[in-house]
């Protein structure tokens, strides 16, 4: 039976997304670790994360899982974050008075703003907060079994944008436009919540627990 | 092609059965809340709310097991409320697979928990709670009270005002609930639920009240609530979710369908 990963620093309930993984693949060995060794074993490694991402940085630092996610990364496994995750991965973020990240995928993290507006003029609330329509701008394993444009639950403040129009698999729209699926290799990373957004979340993660790292 | 409008099915949880009172008295029974959480799920409810509604004055532990065996069978957001006044508390229940914890009177004896917790665990999963009652008589200018235990103390804060300072320490969402309205069935206080969502930059949950569906509809477009919150009509079966979703969609609202 495969295993999977679920790299724990601390920060975020790691719970919603082991039990997710165990509901769409009975028996998936789901380990919730911050352990390298663990790390390095598992088939498939998420890295997952809710909060401000100088405190997630912080201990991403101070435990050293920039090295671990670096190595499980060039090993070519399969790789998965999400929410603060992909904006662990971006070069820098703009919360927290700026805060360098990753580096992985090129781009920043940027803030939504405090007066943003849709296009009739009605003011939009930050964080964006609920169900929003993803648009898949490539094909990847993840998205089998996902008509483009479902809905997904979204809770952040930050969004990320690439600088890389090849590595941008889906976008979404809140005032602007915005990547939430970043992709390169066997890297997969996305803003919103699968462990949360039902069905097609749930089909993601069944998606990922089934893929091989290649596209 | 913008953010859906939420449906929130509310559980108020008491000794381990879902209820629901009247004007916070009078409860009926509404069955085990694993099974009715889950039917919520499945019928394509956007999230649940799980609030423990003895907690707070019979100082009583928010059901941690409940929330444990809810979390691993539900997978849409989860708010749980009740008794939650120190980190430890929040921490609990974050671990036991609650998305967010919703503060109530802790918020009110204590602000800076409000704060402290933003700062801990991200303004996110911080909803703070605001039990409003209109104080001003017809004629005078609107003004609407904080009230906690339950409706039973007035506390003299002035809601909007309240939920700006909220929303300034931290909230990440306000769920605001009528207390005039809480059970009745007439209708959102559309006023008090208007005029918070235009003064705050955070989403607002419209709670208290919804007798029908038109309710859901008035909350959304008069109220300008980022979601809609309500219990019986569900719970004893007059609605089902996708006919309140199908309703709004009908009125022009983007609903997750």
């Amino acid at each position: 039976m495969s295993s999977v990963a679920v790299i724990d620093y601390g920060m975020g309930n790691l719970h919603s997304v082991a039990k997710a993984l165990e509901h769409v693949q009975p028996g998936v060995e789901v380990r919730v670790t911050a352990d390298p060794t663990l790390i390095f074993s598992a088939d498939r490694v998420l890295l997952p994360g809710v909060g401000a991402i100088r405190d997630c940085m912080g201990e991403i630092r101070r435990l050293e899982i920039d090295k671990v996610v670096q190595q499980v990364i060039d090993s070519g496994k399969p790789f998965l974050a999400i929410c603060v995750g992909i904006q662990a991965l971006m070069r820098h973020s703009e919360e927290n008075n700026g805060v360098d990240c990753l580096n992985f995928f090129a781009g920043n993290t940027l803030f939504f703003g405090t007066d943003l507006k849709d296009s009739n003029g009605e003011k939009l609330k930050v964080p964006h907060m609920g169900w929003n329509q993803v648009y898949q701008r490539t094909a990847h394993p993840l998205w089998q079994n996902i008509d483009d444009g479902s809905r997904f639950y979204f809770v952040h403040s930050y969004y990320v944008k690439s600088e890389q129009p090849r590595q941008v698999s889906a976008t979404c729209e809140y005032s602007v436009e915005f990547d939430v699926a970043l992709s390169e290799n066997n890297v997969f990373a996305v803003q919103f919540h699968p462990e949360k957004s039902q069905k097609p979340g749930l089909q993601l993660l069944k998606n990922f627990l089934n893929w091989d790292g290649k596209v | 092609m913008a953010l859906a409008k939420r449906i929130i099915p509310c559980l108020d949880v008491e000794n381990g059965r879902v209820v629901k009172g009247v004007q916070f008295v009078d409860i009926r029974d509404a069955g085990d809340p694993v099974e009715v959480a889950k039917r919520y799920d499945e019928q394509g409810a956007d999230e649940i709310t799980f609030l423990d509604i003895t907690a707070s004055h019979e100082d009583r532990d928010t059901m941690v097991h409940t929330v444990e065996e809810m979390a691993s069978q539900v997978f849409i957001p989860l708010t749980v409320g009740g008794g939650i006044r120190t980190c430890d508390d929040i921490r609990r229940m974050l671990n036991a697979g609650a998305d967010k914890v919703s503060i109530n009177t802790a918020a009110v004896f204590n602000p800076e928990f409000v704060r402290e917790a933003a700062e801990r665990f991200g303004s996110q999963c911080i909803v703070v709670a605001i039990d409003a009652k209109k104080v001003s008589q017809p004629g005078e200018t609107d003004k609407w009270e904080i009230f906690t235990h339950g409706g039973r103390k007035p506390t003299g804060l002035d809601a909007i005002e309240w939920a700006q300072k909220m929303v300034e320490l931290g909230a990440g969402e306000i769920l605001l609930t009528s207390m005039d309205q809480d059970g009745v069935k007439n209708g959102y206080d559309l006023g008090v639920t208007r005029a918070i969502s235009e003064a705050v930059s955070v989403p607002v949950i419209a709670s208290g009240g919804v007798g029908n569906l038109d309710h859901l509809v008035a909350g959304c477009i008069e109220g300008k609530a980022d979601a809609v919150l309500a219990a019986s009509i569900f719970h004893f079966g007059e609605y089902s979710i996708p006919e309140a979703k199908q309703y709004m969609r009908e009125n022009g609202i983007e609903v997750r369908l």
